[in-house]
């Protein structure tokens, strides 16, 4: 199996699916000539040629309506929003346009296209090019919602993304582009269908893009034996996986990478507490970041992410009380 | 007065102060690159090397409470309108001497005393704002200017098309400044946009328009000049295209090998910090031997405010939790 990084897995995938399907275009801004910012679509234009890989003008709202357009009449569009926050200028033509195509055409148009995104803080961008925003999408309708945390994911997630009839927003947290790992081209991965990185009996730990690596960090360093499940897919969420790891493990913790009020964790959370009423061993928790825009000083920057060291502090003091426990900014007083 | 006032009335009218502001400004954009370049500096920089006369033409002509709604690329504006070198570093530099308390950083400059509202990091981002601020003015009355500046690249997205049709309907006394350096990232202009010659998109939106010389400071003042004064005087909005060129790359890690051979050379030839130094001297103020002493005490002065801001203290983790709303909510 070839080792390859985040983002090759990302460039490979598309690849591969350029090649079996004709009618699969891609575009953005300077993915084609310059390869992407990212390097995530490094030799497409090469091997496919301007017109299935083009670049487009800082004009997000035309080309995520231009995708939806396309995809009704027949193409399977993978475009790249730079950076997440950019696709605040151009969220209409998603959510409100794409994600009810099908729905306000009485089942008559599909809009098979992947709208991927880098999400995420870690690297000093500061306020306005950090966040996942994972909420905004998460509430729509019509939307799937996919985020991949290595490179195995990034490829197999996004290659069922592509393949997918329905819109998929596609997350790809910034930090793991860089990352290497092994990527065997064969395997799939379902929409909707969560993985367990690591089998545990104690306790359930659902993260979601770099927060399963923080997960799987914690995991390894701790005396529990913690069981991490990878959700993959936000919408629709693989409730069975997370429930029967919690009915095993009777508690569990979601780490989230974004501002706790109104995060998907809550929707988890909710399920599992109504599901298994009564029968957990502790309360479940989220564990997030504060309510506040990510800072740009690096210091501040990491502790406003989740981390393992908090998210084992935080597991050991659930253990140990058998309560909820606060997080460090009502710890300390902020 | 603070030392922002007083550095920006330094450059209103004075030639040698004009050249030694953006000798300044070269100073600055090249330490923060080496910064960048060492990894002192975390996250990303978009330098202005190549386009100082704007932004101090623009300066020497707007007062300090007309608000200024610029980009991530304006570490030589806030220069410009006065903001400290100590103060502009430090925030680049994540501390909490910066002028964002070391929590916005390079992109996000800001200091309302000299009229630089937080710069946007989003394409288009700032020129509703600037319409906003505009239209504040028109409600209560006062003559007070608002202004807009931009790249090439934001004329393709929709808020700037939305922003001159409402700023033109309404009348407001709004000035908004394209800074045309050729590029949007990795793309040039003519590749992402079917004209070349930017300003004429305001003709749709009835809106005055030119281009004017981006190198040439006198040029520069005369042009924003002109807008400055229609809107002030209640004549309404006025699109400027400056051409200016962009001599680094887009952002730190470009080393913007995608240029046509010798364009940069060729824009280098009129490199607006040789044109300043030229009209400096012009002035009869300032000798070649002045200079030279100036450009030495310029480097020093800006090589010790690196050390300054090195050791400046990092910001508490508490200063996070504030300016979130008006008053505190824990949550
Ligand atoms: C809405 C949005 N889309 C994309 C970007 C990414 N981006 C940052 S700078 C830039 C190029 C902008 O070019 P231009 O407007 O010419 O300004 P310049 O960088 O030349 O000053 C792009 C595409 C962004 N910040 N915001
Ligand atoms: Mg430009």
């Amino acid at each position: 199996m070839p080792a390859m990084r985040v983002r090759q897995a990302i460039a490979t995938a598309i690849a591969d699916e350029m090649r079996t399907d004709p009618t699969v275009i891609v575009f953005g801004e300077d993915i084609a000539a310059a390869e992407g910012p990212f390097k995530t679509t490094e030799g497409l234009l090469e091997e496919f040629g301007p017109i299935r890989v083009r670049d487009t003008p800082i004009s997000e709202m035309a080309f995520t309506g231009a995708a939806v357009g396309a995809a009704t009449m027949g193409l399977k569009p993978v475009i790249e929003i730079m950076f997440m926050e950019f696709l605040g200028v151009a969220l209409d033509q998603l959510v409100t346009e794409g994600a009810k195509m099908r729905y306000l055409s009485n089942g008559k148009l599909s809009v098979p296209m992947v709208v991927r995104a880098s999400v995420g803080g870690g690297l000093g961008f500061g306020g306005q090019h950090s966040q996942t925003l994972e909420n905004w999408v998460a509430a729509t309708p019509g939307l799937k919602v996919l985020s991949p945390s290595d490179a195995q994911s990034a490829y197999s997630l996004l290659r069922a993304a592509i393949q997918d009839p329905d819109p998929v927003m596609f997350l790809e947290p910034r930090v793991t582009y860089a990352e290497r790992g092994e990527v065997d081209t064969n395997l799939k991965m379902e929409i909707g269908k969560a993985r367990v990185v690591k089998p545990g009996k104690d306790l359930t730990i659902v993260a979601l893009g770099q927060m399963t690596n923080i997960a799987r960090e914690a995991a390894a360093a701790s005396s529990l034996d913690i069981e991490v499940i990878d959700l993959c897919t936000i919408v629709p969420w693989d409730k069975k996986t997370v429930f029967e790891s919690v009915k095993k493990t009777g508690r569990l913790v979601v780490v989230e990478e974004q501002p706790q009020s109104g995060g998907w964790g809550s929707e988890i959370v909710a399920a599992v507490s109504a599901e298994f009423f009564g029968e957990l061993k502790s309360p479940p928790i989220r564990i997030t970041c504060p309510n506040v825009p990510v800072p740009y000083n690096g210091g501040l920057e990491a502790r406003f992410l989740p981390n393992a060291t908090e998210v084992n502090y935080l597991i050991d003091q659930l253990m140990a009380t058998g309560k909820a426990p606060q997080p460090w900014w009502i710890r300390e007083g902020f | 007065m603070s030392k922002g006032l007083d550095r920006r009335k330094a450059i209103l009218s004075d030639p040698v102060a004009q050249f030694e502001r953006a000798v300044e400004i070269r100073e600055f954009e090249n330490q923060i690159n080496a910064l960048f370049a060492s990894g002192t500096i975390r996250g990303t920089t978009h330098l202005c090397n190549g386009q100082e006369a704007l932004a101090i033409g623009l300066a020497s002509v707007l007062r300090t409470d007309d608000p200024v709604s610029a980009t991530y690329r304006s570490h030589g504006i806030a220069l410009a309108l006065g903001i400290t070198p100590e103060s502009a570093m430090s925030e680049i530099m994540g501390k909490a001497t910066g002028c964002c308390g070391g929590l916005g950083g390079s992109m996000h400059l800001c200091d309302l005393e000299l009229g630089l509202l937080p710069t946007s990091a989003i394409i288009g981002g700032g020129m509703p704002i600037a319409a906003g601020a505009a239209l504040a003015f028109q409600v209560q009355g006062n003559d007070r200017v608002a202004v807009a500046i931009f790249g090439d690249g934001a004329t393709n997205i929709g808020a700037f098309h939305e922003t001159l049709n409402l700023a033109a309907i309404w009348k407001l006394p709004v000035v908004f400044i394209c800074d045309n350096n050729v590029y949007a990232e990795y793309s040039r202009i003519n590749l992402t946009t079917p004209i070349e010659d930017l300003h004429i998109r305001a003709e749709s939106y009835a809106m005055p328009h030119f281009a004017l010389d981006g190198m040439d400071i006198d040029v520069v003042r005369e042009g924003i000049q002109s807008a400055v004064d229609r809107a002030r005087s209640g004549g309404g909005p006025t699109f400027i295209e400056a051409k200016t060129y962009r001599f680094a790359g887009h952002s730190r890690a470009d080393q913007a090998l995608y240029r046509p051979e010798g364009e940069l050379d060729s824009w280098k030839s009129r490199d607006p910090l040789l044109l300043l130094e030229e009209r400096a001297k012009k002035s009869g103020k300032i000798t070649d031997a002045q200079i030279a002493d100036m450009k030495v005490r310029k480097a020093k002065e800006i090589e010790a405010t690196v050390a300054l801001c090195q050791n400046a203290p990092e910001p508490s983790a508490k200063t996070m939790f504030e300016n979130i709303w008006s008053r505190k909510v824990s949550q």
